[in-house]
């Protein structure tokens, strides 16, 4: 699996052949607070890069998930739905909230590896 | 000014401490070309004595219910209210506070809001309920909307039941919001085929029970075939004392339960404020309009009471919230909760009764005089009678007898010919036999 | 004779470690919910017995219990007066919620609302019976036209967020009469969030319009988002940073030029009522809260009232049902075809509106008058100034003043004090004082937007500045203790919003005992 990349909306995804898996960065969850609530997309949905795929919901705060590359949605962390907690306590790791197959790998092209999403988020404090 | 603490001493003093010469100064962002020197074109100030006097005399040019024989019902409906309710609500600490926003300090009112939710999931048969909307016809737009929403369809199907200012309000509702309707036309008897219109695009289904007319309208055929196509339903009702008598919503197999809850508490104040209230199933908890109590606990672990599922709403989600409400009908709630405390199971199942032996009573009556007959098989409280002549000029005829004597079905269906003859007449436990005979005596002298 | 004293002294037992065997603490009763205290058969109110005739409810009778709680009146009473008692209000303090307008709620309102001439009052009977009641919407109508400058008043709106979107549809109805459609609405980044949630409704996609380094609308970045698919801009003036937006009637002038509306969130109207006539700022469509400006009272989040004014360009949208005078008596138009040259967009609600707020709002205006009306803004405004002045050196604002009638101070006093806005505010709460609105507008870093009203006296307003600037100095001294467990002394301490979220439980359940 490659290393994740991030989006300046604070997705990351990592991709692994044909399949990215997506997810909420670390910082994201910070800035939400306790997550309450995630709303996953349906297994077979289709996106465009940047579709709003999912939303994640804290006690004062809601933010729609943007997938940080297009295709058709494989699977979803259904664990989510029981346990929202889980996105705060591993938001780059258990906290992933869905697999997709990639349409288009130039998708990736403009996406932050890790040290420029760092130097990203040092930027907005 | 009695209401304005602040003396010129005191004005000038803070001005100093301001450090600006005149209060026109505070003002000095406004353009000068909005800027006016002097007083409004409107009366000066008046003492409360003559604010009372101008007031009453306003009040005074109009028949109150309560000098009259009374009938009137169309989806606003005249109970007993008993003394505490006021005198309850009327409490400074309900009164003249604000929405719960700071829960330490208005465990009160989310107290409240938590039992008048729990009260409206109780009579509606449904799982949950929210806070309140702003009135029955409100609630039952936004009930669309959120059949929208849980459905993504965009076609909803409005009974000819359906109170023609609640088809409006809908109506309007969706228009904008670009949703389309299907209204069928006024079913004066309370039959139609609403199934037919039912179809695979169909959002929802919106049947009131009882109807306009007083029809009682069994749901469960309506639900099965409209949770066939995916549809939801969603039941209305103007009289929630109904619910006490009758088979509830949820029972009958309603997704959304949508309702004027202002028999309970509030009174009939010309209109409104009255009272929405809104009730679904818990699948649809995150789809619901308007504020959520919830139960939790609090640093010590004792039990509480929070606003929650908030980013749902319009101050978190802005232009994605499920609904643009913010202000609900807060003290309406409580004037219901504790209406309804008092009855408690039992009284609100025999003023159900009294309610509707009172109805059959008053038809009973009215049927007797010649060319009038009743429409309804079934009923609670209200029935539609047709009249030999028109019952617009009917009703102003019993007005200037002393007797509101029910609601010309023409008054809300204008220009439909089969509507024209049609009186809407509720019975309620207010009625004495009385007042039964003089609207009898006076319908047949206006009739003769 | 006595001869045997009592100790008088001050007892100096820790409060705060002290329990009670009841829970209760004094006068502060817990208290469980009504369905907690039922007793099968009891009821708080005697009934006659139903005669046994048979039902006409076409074989769709209830069967079995609702599950309601019997309660005598005792009881009941008992019960929600102990409620009550768990409540701030502004009858027993000062309320700073900004943009809420806190006022006083005089008894007056709610006695003549009480006048059975119009609580009991159905909105169906005959015109003839009921036109006191319609000459007193007529009069309020009047007033409302007149105090803010502007031709036409739609009465119907339900509350402010109501309100707004009558005056949005009203914008989309005249813009399909010019046969345009127009789908781009432009708002404030700091604009309550009813405004974007309501041009939603309507269909309108919201385009935020940033704000500049003065707190204002930057007006340069509006004029670059104008254009032909621009159907309004929505401003609230005075904005939600308490600001009078200076450029207000060159914003009119752009987006009337740009061929959209002008729809101003009439929120803050108290800042202006008698002294600044929104019509002649330029807007097209403002929604008025009765239950700010004009003292209804909040009644625990409502009802409201939510009267919509429009310019002659929208008057003839506003929807059913208004008012006329004709032939010395009043009609009320409730239906599009009687509606003469008027194309109204719908219906917002069934009958006419609040008329219980009407007659409050009424019997406040006829109160204070024009003059009292005028004065009414001023010393509102001169309050919120006053709160400025003396505590901008402790708290830190964002932008200099005047301001209008709310004061807003952001979170950089706390800076490293390791206190935060919350923490601040429920430290205000053991203090005696219901919190500021805060972390609103989102223009401000853990903003604390402060609105005394023109209802509060200046010994008030100066212990109050005197409490704030104490909990500042203690917060940046480094302690505390007085802010992280705060609050220590109200009916609870904070509640877990994040249980209540994560699990919801929105109705009490019966559990049978094991």
């Amino acid at each position: 699996m490659s290393k994740s990349l991030y989006t300046e909306d604070h997705e990351w995804i990592r991709v692994d052949g044909p399949i990215g898996t997506v997810g909420i960065s670390n910082y994201a969850q910070e800035q939400l607070g306790d997550i309450v609530f995630v709303e996953l997309p349906e297994v077979g949905a289709k996106f465009e890069r940047g579709g709003e795929a999912a939303v994640v919901e804290s006690v004062k705060a809601a933010s729609e998930i943007y997938t940080p590359a297009g295709g058709e949605v494989l699977e979803v962390n259904t664990a989510l739905e029981g346990a929202p907690v889980m996105v705060n306590e591993g938001a780059e790791s258990t906290g992933w909230f869905f697999k997709i197959r990639l349409s288009n790998a130039a998708d990736l092209e403009s996406l932050m590896d890790e040290a420029a999403y760092n130097e990203y988020v040092a930027g907005l404090a | 000014m009695r209401y304005l603490p602040l003396t010129p001493n005191d004005r000038v003093s803070m001005l100093q401490t301001i450090g600006v010469d005149g209060v026109d100064d505070l003002f000095r962002d406004v353009p000068a070309a909005a800027k006016r020197g002097g007083l409004v074109d409107l009366p000066l100030h008046k003492g409360e004595m003559e604010v009372e006097r101008i007031l009453s005399a306003l009040a005074a040019k109009n028949l109150a219910a309560g000098q009259a024989p009374f009938f009137c019902g169309a989806g606003s409906y005249r109970h007993h209210i008993p003394a505490s309710v006021d005198h309850l609500i009327q409490r400074s600490e309900f009164l003249t506070s604000y929405t719960p926003y700071q829960p330490e300090i208005s465990q009160g009112t989310l107290q409240y809001l938590f039992e008048f939710q729990t009260q409206v999931s109780m009579l509606s048969g449904m799982e949950i309920a929210n806070a309140s909307m702003y009135d029955g016809s409100t609630a039952c737009a936004e009930a669309v909307l959120m059949a929208g929403r849980a459905t993504k369809r965009n076609r909803a199907v409005l009974s000819g039941g359906l109170h023609p200012q609640y088809r409006a309000v809908v109506e309007t509702t969706s228009h904008f919001a670009g949703g389309e309707i299907d209204a069928m036309p006024p079913a004066f008897d309370g039959v139609e085929d609403i199934i037919a219109r039912i179809d695979n695009g169909t959002s929802c289904v919106v049947v009131q029970t009882p109807d306009f007319f007083g029809h009682l309208r069994d749901l469960r055929p309506i639900a099965e075939a409209a949770h066939a196509k995916g549809a939801l339903l969603v039941a209305v009702t103007t009289e929630p004392l109904a619910l006490g008598a009758i088979k509830s919503p949820g029972e009958m197999g309603a997704d959304i339960f949508a309702g004027e809850g202002q028999s309970l508490g509030v009174g009939l104040n010309f209109g409104g404020p009255y009272l929405g209230l809104f009730a679904a199933h818990t699948r649809l908890q995150r789809q619901m309009p308007g504020r959520l109590c919830g139960e939790t606990v609090d640093a010590l672990g004792r039990r509480g009471y929070v606003l929650t599922l908030s980013a749902r709403e319009q101050h978190i989600r802005r232009e994605k919230a499920t609904s643009n409400i913010c202000t609900n009908s807060g003290l309406c709630c409580l004037a219901f909760t504790i209406h309804l405390s008092l009855l408690g199971e039992s009284g609100f199942k025999r003023l159900a009764m009294l309610n509707h032996q009172a109805a059959i009573k008053l038809s009973g009556m009215l049927e007797q005089i010649p060319g009038v007959s009743c429409l309804n098989k079934s009923f609670f409280n209200e029935f539609t009678l047709r009249l030999p002549k028109p019952a617009g000029p009917v009703a102003g005829a019993l007005a200037a007898r002393g007797v509101l004597g029910g609601v010309p079905a023409s008054r809300l269906l204008p220009g439909d010919p089969n509507a024209a003859n049609l009186l809407i007449a509720a019975a309620t436990e207010t009625n004495s036999d009385e007042d039964m005979a003089a609207f009898a005596a006076a319908l047949k002298e206006a009739l003769a | 004779m006595m001869r045997q004293g009592r100790p008088t002294g001050p007892i100096q037992a820790g409060a705060e470690s002290f329990e009670t065997f009841t829970g209760n603490r004094g006068l502060d009763h817990e208290e469980p919910l009504i369905f907690e205290q039922d007793a099968a058969g009891r009821s708080g109110v005697d009934l006659p017995e139903p005669a046994g005739m048979a039902d006409r409810l076409g074989g769709l009778a209830r069967q079995g219990n609702s599950g309601l709680p019997g309660l005598s009146e005792p009881q009941v009473v008992r019960h929600f007066v102990r409620l009550s008692r768990k409540n701030y209000a502004i009858d027993s303090g000062l309320y700073p919620l900004g943009s809420c307008t806190m006022k006083h709620n005089p008894r007056l309102n709610e006695k003549m609302a009480r006048l059975p001439g119009f609580a009991d009052l159905h909105p169906l009977q005959p015109i003839g019976s009921v036109q006191g009641a319609l000459e007193l919407i007529g009069t309020l109508a009047h007033w409302l036209r007149t105090l803010t400058g502007m031709p036409a008043v739609a009465m119907s709106p339900k509350a402010g967020a109501h309100g707004e979107l009558c005056g949005l549809m009203a914008i989309r109805a005249a813009l399909d009469a010019r046969g345009e459609k127009r789908n781009r609405v432009l708002a404030p980044e700091s604009a309550h969030g009813t405004n974007p949630a309501t041009a939603a409704m309507c269909g309108f996609t919201v385009d935020p319009i940033p704000a500049d380094k003065r707190g204002r609308v930057d007006l340069a970045a509006l004029k670059a988002k104008l254009g032909p698919d621009v159907a309004a801009i929505m401003v609230t003036n005075p904005n939600t940073c308490g600001l009078f937006e200076t450029e207000i009637m060159e914003m009119a002038k752009a987006v009337h030029n740009a061929g959209g509306y002008f729809y101003c969130d009439g929120a803050n109207f108290n800042a202006l009522v008698g002294r600044v006539r929104p019509g002649d700022l330029g807007i097209d469509a403002m929604h008025i809260n009765l239950h700010k400006t004009f003292s209804t009272p909040h009644g625990g989040g409502g009802p409201g009232a939510g009267p919509v004014v429009f310019s002659d360009a929208l008057a003839k949208f506003a929807p059913l049902p208004f008012i006329v005078h004709r032939g010395g008596s009043f009609d009320l138009i409730e239906q599009e075809a009687d509606a003469g040259d008027a194309s109204p967009f719908g219906r917002m609600t069934a009958f006419h509106g609040q008329m219980g707020m009407f007659v409050r709002a009424l019997s406040y205006m006829l109160s204070h008058g024009a003059d009292g009306l005028r004065q009414v803004a001023e010393d509102a405004v001169l309050s919120a100034n006053y709160i400025l002045a003396s505590l901008k050196d402790e708290l830190s604002a964002p932008f200099p003043g005047p301001c209008m009638h709310e004061c807003l101070f952001d979170d950089a006093f706390l800076k490293d004090t390791g206190v935060t806005t919350l923490d601040f505010a429920k430290a205000m709460i053991d203090e005696g004082y219901h919190p500021m609105t805060i972390y609103f507008p989102l223009v401000a870093h853990g903003a604390m937007l402060i609105e005394p009203t023109e209802t509060e006296s200046k010994d008030s307003l100066d212990s109050f500045i005197a409490c704030l600037r104490d909990l500042a100095r203690e917060a940046k001294s480094g302690k505390t203790g007085r802010f992280t467990s705060a609050p220590r002394l109200a009916p609870r301490g904070r509640l877990d919003e994040t249980r209540a979220a994560r699990t919801p439980v929105l109705r009490w359940q019966h559990s049978p005992s094991p």
